[in-house]
C-alpha cells in the first residue's frame, strides 16, 4: 500500500495482536454480523491489561483498526477517566492513529457502558466492552443450558424474571443491562449501558460490535437491524427520565449522572456524555450551575472513577 | 522475507500482498462493511495479480481470511492451474475435497456451482460453524435486479448480480429459511465485492 504508515512503537506488530489472532477475530466478526445477536466463541489472546479493563473490546478494536482511522474511547460517557485514557494511550502507542473526543469525527468508538448522545452515522463502528456476554447467566449458570436456550430461542426464563420485577415493584426495575431481542431471534445483553441507551441500538446506521475478553465471545448488530427491549403489553418498555435538566449545559435530552457536591448532601445532575455536554456549553447553552465556582471545580466526569458497575 | 520471495519465485508462484498487515486490514474493513451493509458494493484498494481464474478480490479475501485453521473447498475451475499452490503457499489453508467439510468455498465458475445445501449450515448451538462461499461473477451490477431486505439494509435494496445459475434465488430462499443457520456468500467481480449474509431475504 502506498498510504503513509503512521508512527507506532514497532516493538509490536501494528495494533499489538499478531496477524493469526487478528484473522481469527476477523472471521468471528463476519459470522457475528451474519447472525446478529448470537455470541460467536473465539480463541482470545492475552492483552496487556487485566480482565476488567476492556480486553474484549480492545481485541475487537485491534482487529478492525487501520492507519487512517480516528479513534475515540469513552468510559461511562467520559473521555477522561482512567480506563478510557489508558486504552486510548495504548492504541496511540501500538497504532499511531489519531484520537479524538468528538463523536462526529471518530471512525471507531470504543465504549464502556454508554452510547454517545450524538446520533452515529454510516461507516462508524461502535465497539462495546462486555463484562458478561450472556444475558441468561444470572438465571442459568450452565453454559450448556444457555447455549441450548439460544439454539432453540427459548427465552421464557427471562420473561419470568422481568415479570417477577413487576409483581414485586409494580414495574420492571432493571435499569441497565436491560435485555434486548435482536432481529427477532437472539436474546442479547446490551452490556451495562443504561436502558436509556437501548433505543439507540435499533436501526442504527453504524456498525455495533461487542467483545467479551474473559468469556471470549464476540457478537454484533449490523446497521438498520431490529433491536427490541423486552417488555409486556401492560408494562411497555420505558427509558429513564429526569425532572431536571443538566446543571451545566441545560440539556433535557441526555442521560444524567448524579454528582455529589459536598458533605451536607448537596448534589447536581450533569450529562454523562462529557463531549456532548462540552459541545453544548461551547455553543452557548448553559444550565443552572454553569456559572460560578462549583461548575469550575467539577468536571462533568467527577465522581465517576469510583462507580460500582462491573468492569468490562 | 527475501528467503520467502526466493522460494516463491522458484516455485513459479505469483506474489501475495506486498504489505500483508495493512493490505489484510483494508481488505477486512471492506469485508466488514460488505457483511454489515448487505448488498452495497465494496471496492478493494489492493492490487493483487493472482493466477487464473482467480480474480483480485477473491484472492484478497482468501489471503485475508484463510489460514491453517480453515479448510477450503475449490470448485473445478479454481482447482485447475496455479490456484491451489498459490493458496497453500500464501495462506497455509488445507484444501478439502468434500463441500460439507469446508469453512470457505472458492467458486470461480458460478454457473456450475454446487447447490447451496451441500455446504455446512452450522449447528443449532453454533450457527457460526457454517461455510462462507466466495463466488466469482462477471458483474455485480449487470444482472437481473433482485430486491434484498434484512439486517444491514434500510428498507430494501435492488442488487443486480450477473452470471448466477438458474434457480439460484430459489436455493437462496431455502437457505434463508434455515435462519439462524445457513451459508453466507461474498460475491466478487474484479476489485469489487458484495456480501449476502443468511439473514437477507431476496425477491426476484
Ligand atoms: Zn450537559
Amino acid at each position: 500500500m502506498s498510504a503513509a504508515r503512521p508512527a507506532w512503537d514497532e516493538a509490536y506488530n501494528f495494533a499489538y495482536l499478531d496477524e493469526q489472532t487478528k484473522r481469527m477475530i476477523r472471521r468471528a466478526l463476519l459470522k457475528a454480523l451474519a447472525v446478529p445477536g448470537y455470541q460467536v466463541p473465539f480463541g482470545g489472546r492475552e492483552m496487556p491489561l487485566a480482565y476488567g479493563w476492556g480486553t474484549g473490546g480492545m481485541q475487537v478494536t485491534a482487529s478492525v483498526i487501520g492507519p487512517s482511522d480516528t479513534l475515540k474511547v469513552i468510559d461511562q460517557g467520559a473521555d477522561d477517566t482512567t480506563n478510557a485514557v489508558s486504552i486510548r494511550r495504548f492504541f496511540q502507542r501500538v497504532t499511531g492513529v489519531n484520537t479524538t473526543e468528538a463523536t462526529e469525527q471518530a471512525d471507531i468508538i470504543q465504549t464502556r457502558h454508554r452510547i454517545p448522545e450524538v446520533p452515529l452515522r454510516e461507516g462508524q463502528i461502535l465497539v462495546y466492552q462486555v463484562p458478561q456476554p450472556e444475558p441468561l447467566r444470572k438465571l442459568e449458570p450452565r453454559e450448556t443450558e444457555t447455549r441450548k436456550m439460544h439454539g432453540f430461542g427459548e427465552y421464557g426464563l427471562m420473561h419470568v424474571r422481568l415479570y417477577e420485577d413487576i409483581a414485586r415493584f409494580g414495574h420492571i426495575a432493571t435499569t441497565y443491562s436491560y435485555p434486548v431481542m435482536v432481529n427477532g431471534r437472539y436474546l442479547m445483553s446490551p452490556t451495562p449501558i443504561p436502558k436509556f441507551d437501548n433505543p439507540k441500538m435499533r436501526n442504527n446506521p453504524a456498525i455495533q460490535l461487542f467483545g467479551a475478553g474473559r468469556e471470549k465471545r464476540i457478537y454484533a448488530i449490523p446497521p438498520y437491524t431490529r433491536v427490541e427491549s423486552l417488555d409486556f403489553e401492560d408494562h411497555p418498555f420505558e427509558v429513564q427520565r429526569w425532572p431536571h435538566a443538566c446543571a451545566l449545559c441545560g440539556s433535557r435530552e441526555s442521560y444524567l449522572d448524579e454528582v455529589v457536591l459536598d458533605d451536607s448532601g448537596g448534589r447536581m445532575f450533569v450529562c454523562s456524555d462529557t463531549h456532548y455536554c462540552a459541545t453544548r456549553r461551547a455553543a452557548g447553552h448553559s444550565g443552572a450551575m454553569a456559572e460560578g465556582s462549583v461548575a469550575r471545580a467539577l468536571a462533568p466526569s467527577a465522581g465517576k472513577q469510583e462507580d460500582s458497575h462491573e468492569r468490562a | 522475507m527475501s528467503e520467502h520471495a526466493t522460494t516463491m519465485e522458484a516455485a513459479g508462484l505469483k506474489p501475495g500482498f506486498a504489505d500483508p498487515v495493512f493490505e489484510a486490514q483494508t481488505t477486512f474493513r471492506t469485508l466488514l462493511n460488505a457483511l454489515a451493509y448487505a448488498g452495497r458494493p465494496g471496492m478493494l484498494s489492493t492490487r493483487l495479480d493472482p493466477p487464473h481464474p482467480l480474480g483480485p478480490a477473491s484472492a484478497a479475501v482468501a489471503l485475508t481470511l484463510f489460514d491453517f485453521e480453515t479448510p477450503v473447498w475449490l470448485d473445478a475451475a479454481a482447482a485447475a492451474g496455479g490456484v491451489p499452490d498459490y493458496l497453500r503457499f500464501h495462506t497455509g489453508a488445507p484444501l478439502v475435497a468434500e463441500e460439507g467439510r469446508a469453512r470457505f468455498a472458492l467458486i470461480a465458475d458460478a454457473m456450475q456451482m454446487p447447490p447451496l445445501d451441500r455446504f455446512a449450515i452450522g449447528e443449532d448451538r453454533y450457527p457460526d460453524r457454517s461455510a462462507t462461499l466466495i463466488v466469482q461473477v462477471p458483474s455485480l451490477a449487470a444482472g437481473p435486479a433482485v430486491t434484498w431486505r434484512g439486517p444491514g439494509i434500510d428498507g430494501a435494496r435492488a442488487v443486480s448480480i450477473a452470471g448466477l445459475p438458474e434457480g439460484f434465488w430459489t436455493q437462496w430462499a431455502d437457505n434463508h429459511a434455515l435462519y439462524p443457520l445457513g451459508v453466507d456468500i461474498i460475491f466478487t467481480a474484479g476489485q469489487a465485492l458484495i456480501g449476502l449474509p443468511r439473514g437477507i431475504e431476496a425477491e426476484g
